[in-house]
């Protein structure tokens, strides 16, 4: 390993591309015939196949969870933070597995794919995939990869609704579901901010229909302007002011009350161009995602978000959804997160309680909104590390 | 284990269900669970007790009970516990009746403000009681809510409380026939197991 990767790194990863073969039935009714899905591992399975972990990733993850690709990579994968030797999820104790979901667009199956029936990218006829089938499709991985039972199954955001699917479809087949962030359905403010976004998209006339990439262009526009929108919603007020409040600028000589608004250049412009840091910062950021995203998957993943609703099998009565769940639950929120706030783990709390489920809760003290999921909170990580390796000893004494 | 839980774990049978009204480092959790199958949650607000309790596999949710307890359902657990928590709530009389709403039956433990030494304290320094046991000043005390033995019985006779079994020990958790004889001028600490009397 090169000096520059440092020891509690995973190191250079390198992708697999597994076929299924299997037609998949989706909740809406349609079949994929076959289809691939990416996937990263970091450590090894033991023996008994017990010690792995699975990640579940968010709106804009994908298999590439930690380490890097290549030595020139600039950032390592999404949840690095959290993954590797010695850390939270420590690949020296467990066999971490992570995929790219259906629909996605880093190597999985998805819109931006060539549909074997007509040679064609699938583009807006891809069919609309739900958290419920994402899980089928990770326990037929599961079953690829002859693992009979997840330690644990991990996932902030929409990866803690795939935990809490699992918990619900699969309920003897993962000891631990670590739900982080998460809600037990999408709220009405949080549908509104998908629309925008998804309207933006279809809105921009380089969308086709989503038949963009024949026309060998994409909605560069809407995506950026759906990824600004998406990005205000995961920070908070005050990771924001935090942000763009570091620089002293000639209105604002202290830095702690400008209420972060650092100007560009130091004046105003008189005129509606951008003025402030934040309006540069969201702008740059749209726009690199732009580049590095299908729009149809961004449209995909945020329907899945608006779909999941777990009760809607059980009278809208989500313990009972819960009732057949063997796991334990650990569940955590952030405090600024007002995205998936605190409330809606503890609606998720309350309903497991319901269940007589066995479940932690805590809710962690972090600037940072909806994004603290992905950053080394200490009490956040340290709660992972220390909940994990309890699990790891539980393993070891289920051997002996 | 600290003795005051030594006492309290003879009264929960194994196999029950415990909810744990400030558990700690949830010790006596983590004890039930293993030596009597005990089926635990706790609630903490502090943040290094409750890294402990998940260091330790104590079910343990981030909730504060001055909050309330509406989120969980009536008879769901067979014993709520409450360990010397009840002087610095907001409101004990209702938190005592969301125990007793929770579960089958409470166990609630608190310092004797009516023993001789608070007594002896108040009545010859002129001075609220400030000792090992309760080191705070007056002003700074989470412990709002000081009441004595008697202080108790009256509220559960008052509320139609029936005490299955009332004990008061020493701040060595020790018991003697003199404690029992006047335990509210001898007990330091009094354990009290309680449940609705029924009204049919």
């Amino acid at each position: 390993m090169s000096d520059s990767i440092p020891t509690d790194s995973v190191g250079l990863v390198q992708p697999q591309v597994h076929h299924f073969d299997d037609p998949l039935t989706l909740r809406s009714g349609k079949v994929l015939p076959a289809y691939d899905l990416v996937v990263e591992t970091y450590g090894k399975l033991n023996a008994e196949k017990s010690n792995a972990i699975l990640i579940c990733h968010a709106l804009s993850g994908d298999h590439h969870a930690a380490g890097i690709h290549a030595e020139e990579d600039a950032k390592p994968g999404w949840w690095d933070a959290c993954i590797g030797p010695g850390k939270a999820m420590d690949t020296n104790l467990f066999y971490i597995v992570s995929l790219n979901n259906l629909g996605g667009c880093a190597g999985s199956t998805g819109p931006a794919s060539i549909n074997p029936e007509t040679g064609k990218y699938y583009g807006p006829d891809f069919p609309v995939i739900t958290v419920r089938d994402w899980v089928n499709s990770q326990a037929r991985l599961m079953d690829r990869l002859q693992i009979s039972k997840w330690a644990a199954v991990v996932g902030g955001s929409l990866g803690g609704m795939q935990v809490l699917r699992w918990a619900i479809s699969y309920p003897k087949r993962l000891g631990h579901a670590i739900c982080i962030a998460a809600a037990p359905k999408l709220s009405a403010q949080n549908i509104a901010f998908n629309e925008v976004a998804r309207h933006s998209i279809t809105s921009d006339t380089n969308f086709h229909q989503g038949r963009y990439l024949e026309h060998d262009t994409y909605p560069q526009h809407g995506l950026t302007l759906a990824r600004m929108v998406g990005h205000i919603t995961y920070l908070s007020d005050s990771a924001m002011r935090a942000k763009f409040g570091q620089a002293v600028s000639e209105f604002e000589q202290d830095v702690s009350e400008n209420f972060g608004r650092d100007l560009r250049t130091g004046k105003l412009s008189f005129g509606f161009d951008v003025d402030f840091q934040v309006e540069s910062y969201l702008h740059y950021q749209g726009e690199r995602f732009s580049k590095n995203f299908d729009a149809n998957t961004y449209l995909l993943m945020t329907k899945a978000l608006d779909y999941f609703d777990p009760s809607v099998d059980y009278e809208g009565d989500l313990a009972k959804a819960f009732s057949k769940s063997e796991c334990k639950f650990l569940l955590m929120s952030f405090s600024t997160d007002w995205r998936f706030p605190p409330e809606r783990s503890r609606e998720l709390v309350n309903d497991l309680l319901r269940a007589g489920r066995e479940v932690s809760y805590l809710e962690i003290e972090a600037d940072q909104g909806h994004d603290a999921f992905l950053l080394p909170i200490p009490r956040y990580v340290n709660a992972l590390s220390v909940y994990l390796n309890r699990v790891h000893g539980e393993l070891n004494k289920d051997a002996s | 284990m600290r003795p005051d839980l030594e006492i309290i774990q003879q009264w929960i049978e194994p196999g029950s269900k415990v909810l744990d009204l400030g558990c700690g480092d949830g010790g006596l959790l983590h004890y039930l669970k293993t030596s009597k199958n005990v089926h635990g949650i706790g609630l903490e607000i502090d943040t290094e007790n409750i890294s402990k309790c998940i260091e330790n596999g104590t079910n343990v949710i981030e909730q504060d009970i001055d909050q309330g307890l509406s989120n969980f359902q009536s008879g769901s657990f067979d014993t709520v516990l409450l360990a010397q928590t009840l002087q610095a709530l907001s409101k004990p009389d209702i938190l005592i009746d969301e125990m007793l709403r929770i579960g089958k039956k409470g166990i609630i433990t608190f310092p004797n403000f009516g023993n001789w030494k608070s007594r002896f304290y108040l009545s010859s320094k002129g001075r609220m009681p400030v000792s090992k046991f309760m080191p705070h000043s007056w002003y700074d005390t989470p412990n709002i809510h000081f009441c004595t033995v008697k202080d108790f019985d009256a509220l559960c006779r008052e509320k139609n409380i029936k005490v299955l079994t009332r004990t008061v020990v020493d701040l060595e958790h020790q018991g003697s026939w003199y404690m029992r004889a006047w335990p509210n001028l001898l007990g330091e600490i009094a354990i009290y197991h309680i449940t609705k009397e029924s009204t049919d």
